[in-house]
């Protein structure tokens, strides 16, 4: 038996263009935590792809237990016990749990199925690893961590024991994400091998025993985590040193230039509010975090504050003026820039060209447009000057089609297009989600910029890290209230934790205020 | 020069241009097979009827561009909605609204052309805007609103016209229509001979420019097209998208209305009450189809559409109407298949590249480090 039970040795995979593979080799010793780690577009996906069997190397041949072997299809990698958990879920959202776990294997005798032993081997392997799946739940009514487990239930249920987590966390929240690592540490020890792709170096650093860095689609090198830290990890994927700790002045807050009163908005999906009675105030000169669990109502707040949404009740007030009621384009020309959360659907018409979407803001403005004619020149001056100052990679430059471009860069032209409107205040709701520690650095270092020109920022944000590190001042919001604020200097981790669990609150709940006021 | 060929090669609307052509081989290759199956003996010369006869003499050429100007003007009409991400079933109603009001101009008051014409386009963009209207406001599906409007412009026209005998002749058709109505011919009918010439091609031609330059060179266009590909961005960069949808409807609608208008302002065809759906109306679904939307390429779609009817008509005596009919919509049919072919010629591409993959995979073990790199090499030479 050899000492590793997948070995890719010399991999190399060409696309018209781009080598995404070069000469890489990754070698999985059995019962080990094993990340990949790289930027976007490093070769990750692609050299987990050919061990997969979706794609086939150029070159390069791979081992499992020391024997060589072929994989063509997925269905090749299943029979030797190789399972993968995709970034993009693949379950049937109308199916059950169960459903979903036994497709294309169900157990049945002359065409009917038979659930029953099915059933009990998922509920056993379920407890056994502490996944707490519901067998009989639809997919489309439970959360994104629970789908997950599904995903890896679908593996266990299939003997497989190299398992692939293709960038699993980042759809998690913090609490899920900890739950995660308990669940890899289990597999651990019950001998399964993991292979956990990721370019979060956190959760390298908490659970991986060895990591492999790829860089531009070449193998930089294999170390134990043991005898490394996040900064030389980080060094070797990016190719320079990164600093995790924002550099910035102390803020100085000046004039009002949001405030908010009152603000109610109703929720889509129940009959509740989905945010209650919220006020507050955003200065010149700081950079406030709105912080909390997915689902407490931030969405929602920024619909209404950028004017996508309609409020039940309350005020809004950008320089002053009441804008309410105010048309999109009204607040966008008193002064609001918005990074949408969701870069697909809001920020990006991806059938247009890089340079229409630079413009998507402004198109109206007499920069750009001559008696209703758009000034194609101009457009395109301003958008190869976007491009440089910001860094945008594509491979057409001006006229690439957004759809192609990569989500690090799509997401680096909306922060472009939103900053470079010079906004009094910058709205930008997950503004990193999905990108590398390069594009990070980037992307706070343009924030904290911004800020200290003296506008403002209402950062909306998930991950811990970034609201401690980018921001002046930190809300939390819980069930679409705002139970605390907070110096970052003088709170942690654990204690927004708590707030954000709703454990603990600091201010009156809105009920209680209303109900002072009745009375 | 290479590079350029290149570029040209590999450009969108290269692609899309080829991918019409065999679209078109297609569709006439299967029309000879089912030529052949209803009477073998005539086949080959209704098929050279079909392939030649526009082309065979000066009339014939007038007749197919007579007949592509108000094709191209559905087509734009369904093109530009669907640019904008709107599906415009409702040109036929459009058209024939258009129609009748630009008759009615010409009959009643014996207007000027360009009034009568001017009419028409306003006839056709009132019927445009109601789905519109209905899209905006209710988010009714305008495909439901517009299928209905035809059937109502249609019934609606010929209860008007039952009601003024006085601009009837016989068998239920519209008088002719006055000199100072028809749209003036500039001398092309003599060029070619034919009655059926008049500018009403160029007309067309020019709004096809002109829709062209709406959608592509102004920021009312940029508001539409944003509208049609995502309509929650256009709504986050503060584009009203109730009155892109109205508008859109609007100017598809007055499209289709001049469509109708130039057609019957020939002063060669007279209204018909009927009680079918005008197929010019339809037809524009195909040409927009073939011009994969795009507006200068709708010209050259309703040519090509307008061309195999003048064949079509050639085909008689041998072949009765019906079977000729059958022939041009299975030619019509399979050339809008354009996608599809688009689909299947970029697959055959990729599978090129696939195959060459997998033909250099079998050289692969040879590449294990257990043997030499000569022998690799010998294997590739």
């Amino acid at each position: 038996m050899s000492e590793y039970v997948i070995e890719m040795l010399n991999i190399t995979k060409e696309f018209p263009g781009i080598k995404a593979n070069d000469d890489i080799t990754l070698q999985l010793r059995q019962g080990e935590i094993h990340a990949l780690l790289g930027e976007n577009g490093a070769g990750k996906s692609t050299l987990m792809s050919v061990l997969f069997g979706l794609y086939q190397p150029d070159k390069g041949i791979i081992k499992k237990d020391g024997k060589e072997v072929k994989i063509n299809n997925p269905n090749d990698a299943n029979a030797l016990h190789i399972g993968m958990v995709h970034q993009h879920f693949k379950l049937v959202e109308v199916f059950s749990v169960l459903d979903n776990i036994i497709l294309g294997v169900e157990p049945g005798k002359l065409g009917f199925l038979q659930k029953q032993e099915a059933r009990k081997s998922v509920i056993e392997l379920s407890e056994r690893y502490g996944l707490k799946v519901d067998p009989d739940a639809r997919i489309e009514d439970i959360s994104v961590g629970m789908q997950q487990r599904v995903e890896i239930l679908k593996m266990l249920y299939r003997d497989n024991d190299i398992l692939i987590f293709d960038e699993p966390t980042a759809v998690l929240t913090p609490q899920e994400i900890d739950e995660l690592m308990d669940i890899m540490r289990g597999f651990k020890n019950e001998g399964k091998s993991i292979l956990f792709i990721t370019h979060k170096l956190n959760e390298i650093m908490a659970v991986a025993d060895r990591c492999t860095v790829l860089r531009k689609g070449k193998c930089i090198a294999t170390v134990d985590i043991k005898s490394t830290n996040k900064q030389e990890l980080s060094r070797m994927m990016v190719g320079r040193d990164i600093s995790f700790t924002v550099d910035k002045k102390e803020s100085s807050p000046g004039d009002v230039v949001l405030n908010v009163e009152g603000l109610t908005v109703a929720s889509k999906v129940h009959k509740n509010n989905a945010v209650k009675n919220v006020s507050f105030n955003v200065r010149k000169g700081e950079i406030v975090c709105l912080a909390g669990i997915e689902g407490n109502g931030q969405t929602e707040f920024v619909m209404a504050l950028t004017g996508l949404e309609k409020p039940v009740k309350g005020r809004i007030a950008l320089n002053g003026h009441d804008i309410t009621h105010a048309p999109i384009r009204k607040r966008s020309q008193l002064g609001m820039s918005h990074i949408p959360e969701d870069r697909h659907k809001y920020g990006l018409v991806l059938d247009f060209t890089l340079e229409e979407n630079f413009v998507l803001q402004r198109y109206w403005d007499k920069q750009f447009q001559n008696g209703g004619f758009i000034n194609k020149k101009a457009v395109r001056d301003y958008s190869e000057k976007l491009i440089e100052q910001y860094d945008v990679r594509s491979g057409q430059g001006p006229l690439t089609i957004a759809r192609s471009m990569s989500g690090g860069n799509q997401q680096k032209a909306i922060v472009a297009r939103e900053i470079d409107k010079d906004p009094d205040l910058l709205v930008a709701v997950q503004p990193t989600r999905g990108l590398d520690v390069g594009a990070i650095e980037y992307i706070h270092r343009q924030i904290v910029a911004h800020r200290d020109e003296g506008k403002a920022v209402l950062l909306v944000s998930l991950e811990l890290d970034e609201v401690m590190n980018v921001s002046d001042r930190i809300l939390v919001m819980y069930e679409g209230e705002i139970v605390g604020e907070f110096d970052p200097q003088k709170t942690n981790v654990q204690e927004l934790g708590l707030f954000m669990a709703g454990a603990a609150r600091k201010t009156p709940s809105a009920t209680d205020e209303s109900e002072a006021n009745n009375a | 020069m290479k590079s350029f060929l290149n570029r040209v090669f590999r450009s969108k609307g290269f692609s899309s241009f080829i991918a019409s052509l065999v679209s078109i081989v297609v569709g006439l290759l299967v029309g000879l097979i089912v030529l052949l199956f209803f009477d073998s003996a005539h086949a080959m010369n209704g098929f050279r009827h079909i392939v030649t006869a526009g082309l065979s003499d000066p009339g014939k050429l007038a007749k197919v561009f007579y007949q592509a100007a108000p094709l191209i003007m559905t087509g734009l009409s369904v093109g530009f909605a669907f640019k904008t991400g709107l599906f415009n079933i409702g040109a036929t109603g459009q058209y024939t609204i258009g129609a009748f009001c630009g008759l009615f101009c010409a009959l009643q008051f014996h207007s000027p052309w360009y009034v009568a014409l001017l009419a028409a386009m306003l006839g056709g963009a009132i019927w445009g805007a109601i789905p519109g209207l209905c899209k905006a406001f209710f988010n009714v599906n305008e495909v439901i609103t517009s299928i209905m409007f035809n059937w109502i412009g249609l019934f609606l026209v010929n209860l008007i016209f039952s009601n003024m005998p006085e601009l009837l002749a016989v068998g239920n058709r519209t008088i002719a229509i006055g000199s100072e109505s028809m749209i003036p011919k500039l001398g092309l009918d003599k060029l070619f001979g034919s009655p059926y010439m008049n500018a009403s091609i160029i007309i067309a031609v020019v709004f096809a420019v002109v829709s062209w330059i709406i959608l592509t060179k102004t920021t009312f266009g940029y508001e539409l097209r944003a509208c049609g590909f995502n309509r929650n961005a256009s709504v986050y960069a503060g584009i009203n998208a109730k009155r892109s949808i109205i508008l859109s409807m609007v100017i598809a609608g007055a499209f289709a209305g001049i469509g109708g208008g130039i057609y019957y302002l020939n002063g060669t065809a007279q209204y018909t009450l009927e009680k079918s759906l005008l197929s010019m109306g339809f037809n524009g679904i195909p040409v927009a189809l073939l011009a994969s939307s795009h507006p200068l390429g709708t010209i050259f779609g309703a040519l090509f559409v307008s061309y195999i009817q003048v064949g079509g008509e050639a085909m008689q005596p041998e072949f009765v109407k019906e079977i000729i009919d059958i022939i041009i919509a299975i030619i019509i049919y399979l050339a809008a298949f354009s996608l599809l072919t688009k689909e299947i010629i970029a697959k055959i591409v990729k599978g090129k590249r696939r195959n060459a993959v997998e033909l250099s995979a079998p050289a692969e073990p040879s590449a294990a480090p257990a043997q030499t790199t000569n022998d690799n090499g010998g294997v590739e030479k």
